[in-house]
């Protein structure tokens, strides 16, 4: 059957900002379905209120809207686009949800949008707890025990029937949010309240624990003619109870025989005709008693996924790009499997490797929450490594995530060996972000299998696995350097050990380590990811490293740039990135060089197989990129794109003598050792905030008292404002010291003046080293002290003085020139008393670069990536600023709601996982955009309640006064409420939480709060505060926790009432 | 242990005996099945050949009693990358390792199977000799190009039962003319060229009793049986090298429904009047995408071939072709016009593999009506 050619115009919804649970994997999905479409000869029509994403490059879809994705914003282009069809299955749950909510307004049925690949019924038949068990039932496949509650009456008597443990499952909600394993009554009310709440159509099931049963994914495909194909099976490495996206996973499936197996395959095919998906892809998830084999069905996504993203990657089979082909009506058997290029897509893929996935969780910025794994998800990010055994596969994840982990074991940085019994046992029993490192921890100190699998439930199969490297790396540690000779070591390289675990283990370095497999003639082998096991050529240079004997990478003797990565997503470090990357490789392309892409994380576009010419799936560690480089000997690696991961490559890719493009190490060092930037800036004139290093309190005592309090300490270690802080006295200092942070000799702390209430300013800026061009300066709605990457700005700078605009573009353009920068770099400025300091200055690619480009139609990166190449901007035709007359307000995104007992007040240390743009001609509406894309409610009419740290009083009265201008009224605690009534704003005095009820948390939950602005000093000053915002937060309430927040707000709120608000696609704006 | 894996051409591999010392000769193949390991080691089909499997992972789940597909294991060695030794899965009732020592058979893990199977891909299957006891490659090369290969050979005379057998719930029970065969509403006798058990378990589920004759059983007195249907088993090697049979099956043609499966379908080519021809390296895993050419529907199937069907040596106005292979249209199923006679190429009846063709066993029940 061939493509439809009934429908001419396509509308995509995208998913939005990147938060825990929809990453950038539906960057990658969208993407490859922008294309498909796009290469069929459809108009494609694209809704993403994510700047930082490939598919809302103005090049990519015909149309592309930088809207809110609601289904107020989605109508509103469906009105002015007549789209004839709307593919709602490759944006993540949300595009999912807005697409039903359209389609329930009837908008669909009015404007004749026919929905693709899976109608409303199939949709809901699938994600309705009851009717998705109805139809499981129907075709005979076990559920478990479970009831279908909508109130916390109704758990309570569905828990005598069930019986505890019970899994909670709220409906219609994103990666099991407010899910959870209840234990007893008191937790199954908490987690039925706020699962009622959080539902979509305040749903809850209470489910039977299978607690320590077998987890599988099958990923599915169907075309329109019912032909349906398994892509990849997939096993959890840990036992039910931990959300997939939490478990370290491993396809394919490994402990099933084949009769098992294709039992699993059997109901898969029979779940996605049953349930009625027409076409395209959709994930099951199947729980196996370990004891019997007995299986049920827990749960399917009628839509490309997560785990569908790592099954494209892990097989090389594209299941978004097939999906989106199958939508417009092909069969498989029509689409050619581009990897062979011979054959169709109507296959199976087969894979002769094992893949291995592992989660990245930042528990250490939220050290407040509980480190515990349930069925809620709460990882960031993850990556994924491939071996040709499971062993090799696994330490290659764990050398990947970035965490200074090599490998398993033979680290330093994890021990527990002074770890108590029954503490180990503890965390073997509790699923945590760290149980893989007790493990090791067990087996090191001689557990048994048997044990070890009674307290954690992961099947003996993984052990046995992680026993022979726990095994191996005693017998490395016995034999010592001396006893390396070249089988065995040939063996441990088999097994996964790197360079320096070996050298860990030998009391050598990595570098004698690398210099004996030299001699030795040791060195990986690259084999090629094909879809089929070798059965058939394959075309695409797809390739994993391992240690065997037949070399399957093609070098090429074209000119060609290595560009690395950023590794697995984490708080710091996303899809901003990853966007750099991809368009290294694309302008490598425009300009005729061969790029080769070399990352570990398979939710990116950068790993998909076509973005480069050629894709290295490996660990971005020295050693690994190393034996690429040794392998491919590229004319240059671009390192600047990455993030920190690459950067902190550089220097020791650099003294290996490769050549590193665009700005040098040395130049990157100026800026970011201490001493040598003091100086680079004292050259050029400009100031920085007081400053000190401090090795013991009394230094940093003495530094505080002489630049004054407040300051800004942060180790000297970290990055990404880990465990920074602002300190306002002594006390504090002396606590922050003593509690948060380890300093030593080796580790001092860096002391700054805190500038309060200053304004923030990011640029980034592209330069030759003779021509420096402003990117795009942004002014920070937030006072300075806010993680720049936590707050919002606005592009352009809405208060700045022309004057102060000059003077920044030439302190840039000065640094620029100072440092020689060839390629990106981002500064970041705070303007106090019309006093410009400079902050930070980073040569290289920043997280803005993807917000600047879209707010501005300039491809930064793409330009950068030919500055680096020797090119010049006047050859490049960009040699001056692009002002526009729109305005972009990026806004950030939480994860707060994820963890427990977390404070949403912002600080010095980053917390958001993404980002939105509000992008209109008025600045109130973009900044509206931008809250509404975030997910708060701007709200229209009601009460406000406000309540302030000292000396926010004064700040707030003028927001007060057009509060009440425009139809609010204020409620607030006796200190401010008396202080407002003074001063000439009514306001009604509530309660605090002591002062009795009803107060102020009764006002909440009564829903008579309509927005709330709670600032306070960065720390849990008063439990009210916290309490207020932890329950702003569980009733989705707009809250504020500063005055330039609100001052902004009011402004959106003031705009909203007089224009409506419109939307228009970015290729209209340039 | 120390093994070496020698080809014809001179190609050497590298491994380590995971089963103790020995020696093996045959054809190498490699199949690419990710899983179902102990049902590929136990079909008959691939007697005189030794076996890669390309996914790297083997052992992982041990054997059992209930994955045999036949009496015992039937590759001449079995070559893979890592040999997981202990056994996670509750059905489970030994290690592959045992097993296969048990029965004297070579395992030979650390190869770099990949490298194997794309060596074999771009030279086709070839002569191989797998050996702990000889090291000296020179020799193992000589040995692999002096054995006797497959081409030509009659291996099903090696594999085929000796005597007669029903299919009971407990397996087989020699006896002959359906007197041992579990009762059923439809009498079928099976030509054993080297049958897998499930085709027989999947006859006898849908209510036939099972009759299993030798290979070289004469038409006259399978008809003297008066069954219902005939079937025609899978089996090892070149149908060519095969004597007797098209004549017994000619016989047969025309008076009773006939499915052949694999060999079988091979043979009923050649009974046609066609010929068959050998595939560079064949087919062997469970993800082959076959077409149902009158549906249009594609099937999954499992596959296990090195020879394969001319469908321009058959008579058009006789034989129709019903199936095709859709990765390099190769003819996996055909139908006679004239006579009730069907049979494809592939495995419907799995095992390992994927269950999408078991409709084929309810097409002959249907024939047999």
């Amino acid at each position: 059957m061939p493509k439809r050619t009934d429908i001419k115009k396509i509308l995509i919804i995208g998913s939005g900002p990147i938060i825990i649970s929809q990453a950038c994997e539906f960057d990658y999905s969208g993407a490859q379905a922008v294309k498909a479409l796009k290469e069929e000869g459809y108009e494609v029509v694209l809704i993403n209120s994510n700047p930082a994403t490939i598919m809302t490059d103005p090049e990519l879809a015909d149309r592309t809207y930088i809207e809110p994705i609601t289904p107020e914003m989605v109508t509103k282009v469906i009105e002015r686009e007549r789209p004839d069809a709307l593919l709602p299955t490759l944006g993540g749950q949300t595009a999912l949800n807005t697409a039903i909510r359209v389609a329930e307004m009837g908008v669909l049925d009015k404007y004749n949008v026919e929905l693709l690949a899976a109608d409303i019924g199939v949709i809901k038949k699938a994600e309705g707890r009851e009717s998705f068990r109805a139809a499981m039932r129907k075709i005979g496949l076990k559920v478990p025990e479970s009831a279908i509650v909508h109130s916390v009456e109704e758990a309570l008597a569905a828990a005598d029937q069930i019986g505890f443990p019970i899994i909670v499952r709220p409906s219609f909600t994103l990666g099991g949010t407010g899910g959870g394993v209840a234990y007893n009554t008191q937790e199954l009310v908490n987690m039925t309240a706020s699962g009622v709440d959080l539902s979509l159509n305040s749903e809850v099931m209470l489910e039977k624990s299978l607690l320590g049963w077998k987890e599988y994914e099958l990923e599915v495909m169907r075309d329109k003619k019912d032909n349906v194909v398994i892509i990849c099976s997939i096993e959890n490495f840990d036992a039910m109870g931990v959300h997939t996206g939490d478990s370290i996973t491993v396809a394919p499936a490994q402990t099933l025989t084949d009769r098992e197996y294709q039992i699993m395959r059997n109901a898969a095919v029979a779940i996605i005709r049953e349930i009625g998906v027409e076409t395209g892809g959709s994930n099951v998830q199947f729980a196996v008693n370990p004891a019997d084999g007995e299986m049920t069905v827990i749960e399917m996504n009628p839509r490309v996924s997560r785990s569908s993203a790592l099954a494209s990657k892990a097989t090389g089979f594209p299941i978004a790009k097939i999906a989106a082909k199958l939508a417009v009506g092909y069969t498989l058997d029509e689409i050619k499997n581009d990897i062979t290029r011979e054959t169709y897509a109507s296959f199976e893929p087969s894979i002769d490797y094992c893949v291995v996935k592992i989660p990245r969780w930042t528990f250490e910025k939220f050290p407040e929450a509980d480190d515990l794994l349930t069925t809620a998800m709460k990882s960031v990010g993850e990556t994924m490594a491939i071996g040709r055994t499971f062993k090799e596969a696994f330490q290659k994840g764990l050398r990947s995530l970035e965490i200074g982990a090599m490998g398993f074991g033979a680290d330093p940085k994890r021990d527990f060996s002074g770890m108590e019994q029954h503490t180990l046992d503890k965390f073997l029993l509790k699923p945590n972000s760290q149980r893989i490192f007790h493990i090791y921890e067990g087996l090191r100190r001689g557990m048994s299998i048997e044990r070890i699998y009674e307290l954690s439930a992961i099947d003996p199969w993984f052990l046995h696995n992680l026993k022979t490297l726990v095994d191996t790396e005693a017998l490395i540690r016995e034999r010592g350097f001396s006893g390396l000779d070249r089988d065995f070591l040939r063996k441990i390289k088999q097994l996964g050990f790197s360079d320096p675990q070996i050298a860990f283990l030998t009391g050598t370095s990595s570098a004698d380590v690398h210099e004996l497999r030299d001699k030795e003639g040791l060195r990986p082998v690259y084999k090629l990811v094909d879809t089929c096991a070798a059965e058939f050529e394959a075309f695409t240079p797809y390739y994993y490293s391992t240690y065997e004997v037949e070399n399957e990478a093609r070098v090429s003797d074209r000119r060609k740039v290595m560009i690395l990565g950023g590794g697995p997503n984490r708080i710091g470090q996303g899809i901003e990135f990853d966007y750099c990357c991809v368009h290294a490789s694309f302008a490598l392309e425009e300009i005729g060089i061969e790029s080769i892409m070399v990352n570990s994380n398979p939710e990116t576009v950068s790993t998909d197989y076509d973005t480069s010419d050629k894709l290295y799936f490996e660990p971005l560690t020295h050693e690994d990129v190393m034996n690429i480089i040794e392998s491919e000997k590229p004319d240059g690696v671009i390192v600047q794109f990455g993030g920190q991961t690459p950067l902190n490559l550089a220097v020791p890719l650099a003294k290996a003598g490769v050549p590193i493009l665009g700005t040098s190490p040395d130049s990157i060092d100026r800026a970011e050792d201490r001493k040598r930037f003091q100086q680079f800036l004292q050259k050029l004139n400009l100031v920085q905030p007081d400053n000190g290093t401090a090795r013991t309190f009394e230094e940093a005592e003495e530094i505080a008292n002489r630049i004054g309090y407040p300051v800004v300490v942060r180790p000297s270690y970290v990055l990404g404002g880990r465990a920074m802080r602002i300190v306002y006295n002594s006390k504090e200092l002396k606590s922050y010291m003593t509690s948060a942070i380890a300093v030593s000799s080796e580790h001092p702390i860096l002391l700054d003046k805190f500038l309060k209430d200053a304004v923030e300013v990011d640029v980034d800026a592209i330069s030759d080293s003779e021509t420096t061009v402003i990117g795009g300066i942004m002014e920070h709605i937030e006072e300075a002290g806010i993680h720049s990457g936590d707050s919002a700005s606005v592009l352009p700078p809405h208060t700045l003085s022309k004057e102060m605009l000059q003077r920044i573009t030439d302190a840039t353009k000065a640094m620029a020139l100072e440092l020689k920068v060839v390629g990106l770099m981002n500064i970041q400025f705070a303007i106090k008393d019309d006093v410009l300091y400079v902050l930070e200055v980073n040569p290289r690619a920043s997280r803005t670069i993807p917000f600047v480009s879209k707010a501005t139609g300039v491809p930064l990166a793409k330009l950068a990536t030919k500055v680096m190449m020797g090119m010049k901007l006047v050859d490049l035709g960009f040699t001056k600023e692009v002002k526009v007359k729109h305005y972009a307000v990026k806004e950030s995104v939480f994860p707060f709601d994820r963890f427990e007992n977390v404070d949403t007040i912002l600080g010095p240390e980053m917390k958001s996982t993404g980002e939105v743009m509000g992008l209109d001609d008025s600045l109130g509406i973009a900044f509206a955009k931008s809250q509404i894309a975030a997910g708060q409610r701007i709200p229209g009419k009601g009460n406000v309640f406000i309540s302030l740290r000292r000396g926010d009083k004064e700040p707030i009265l003028p927001v007060a006064k057009q509060l009440t201008d425009l139809g609010f009224s204020i409620l607030a605690t006796k200190g401010t409420a008396d202080f407002l009534n003074e001063n000439g704003v009514a306001c009604t005095h509530v309660h605090k939480i002591s002062e009795g009820r009803p107060h102020i948390l009764d006002k909440i939950q009564d829903k008579q709060i309509q927005w709330i602005i709670n600032t306070s000093m960065g720390t849990r000053t008063t439990e009210d505060s916290y309490t207020i915002r932890r329950a702003a937060l569980s009733y989705h309430l707009p809250y504020t926790t500063t005055i330039a927040g609100a001052v902004s707000m009011v402004k959106a709120i003031a705009t909203t009432q007089q224009e409506s608000m419109e939307v228009k696609s970015i290729q209209e704006y340039f | 242990m120390k093994a070496l894996v020698a080809l014809e051409d001179g190609t050497i591999f590298e491994g380590e005996s995971f089963t103790g010392p020995g020696e093996a000769t045959g054809e190498v193949v490699f199949n690419t099945s990710m899983s179902g390991y102990q049902e590929v080691l136990t079909d008959p089909s691939y007697t005189g050949q030794i076996v890669t499997m390309t996914y790297p992972l083997i052992g992982n789940y041990g054997v059992n009693v209930e994955d045999n597909e036949s009496a015992k294991i039937q590759v001449e060695a079995f070559l893979i990358k890592e040999y997981n030794p202990i056994p996670c899965n509750f059905r489970a009732t030994g290690s592959l390792g045992d097993f296969l020592q048990k029965q004297g058979v070579l395992g030979v893990q650390g190869i770099d199977t990949r490298a194997l199977t794309r060596h074999i891909r771009i030279g086709g299957a070839m002569k191989c000799v797998v050996s702990t006891k000889d090291l000296d490659p020179a020799s193992l090369v000589a040995k692999a190009k002096n054995s006797a290969g497959l081409l030509g050979r009659d291996l099903v005379k090696e594999v085929t039962c000796s005597e007669p057998y029903g299919w009971t719930a407990d397996g087989p029970k020699p006896g002959s003319n359906f007197t041992t065969a579990a009762p059923g509403k439809y009498k079928v006798v099976c030509f054993d060229f080297g049958l897998k058990y499930n085709q027989l378990r999947l006859l006898a589920e849908r209510g036939c009793s099972v009759q299993v004759v030798p290979a070289t059983t004469s038409g006259a007195e399978v008809l003297a049986m008066n069954p219902d249907g005939v079937f025609l088993s899978n089996g090892p090697g070149d149908p060519a090298g095969v004597p007797g049979v098209v004549e017994n099956i000619r016989a047969i043609l025309g008076k009773k429904p006939v499915f052949g499966i694999c060999l079988g379908h091979q043979m009923l080519g050649l009974a046609y009047g066609g010929k068959t021809y050998k595939l560079k390296f064949g087919h062997r895993g469970g993800n082959q995408p076959v077409k149902d050419l009158s549906t249009g529907k594609i099937e999954i199937t499992s596959q296990n071939h090195g020879f394969c069907v001319d469908m321009d040596s058959l008579n058009p106005d006789e034989v129709e072709l019903t199936h095709i292979n859709l990765n390099d249209n190769s003819v996996e199923g055909m139908r006679h016009k004239k006579f009730s006679a069907f049979s494809v190429q592939h495995h419907p009846e799995n095992a390992p593999g994927p269950h999408d063709s078991i409709y084929l066993f309810d097409r002959f029940i249907e024939a047999m009506n």
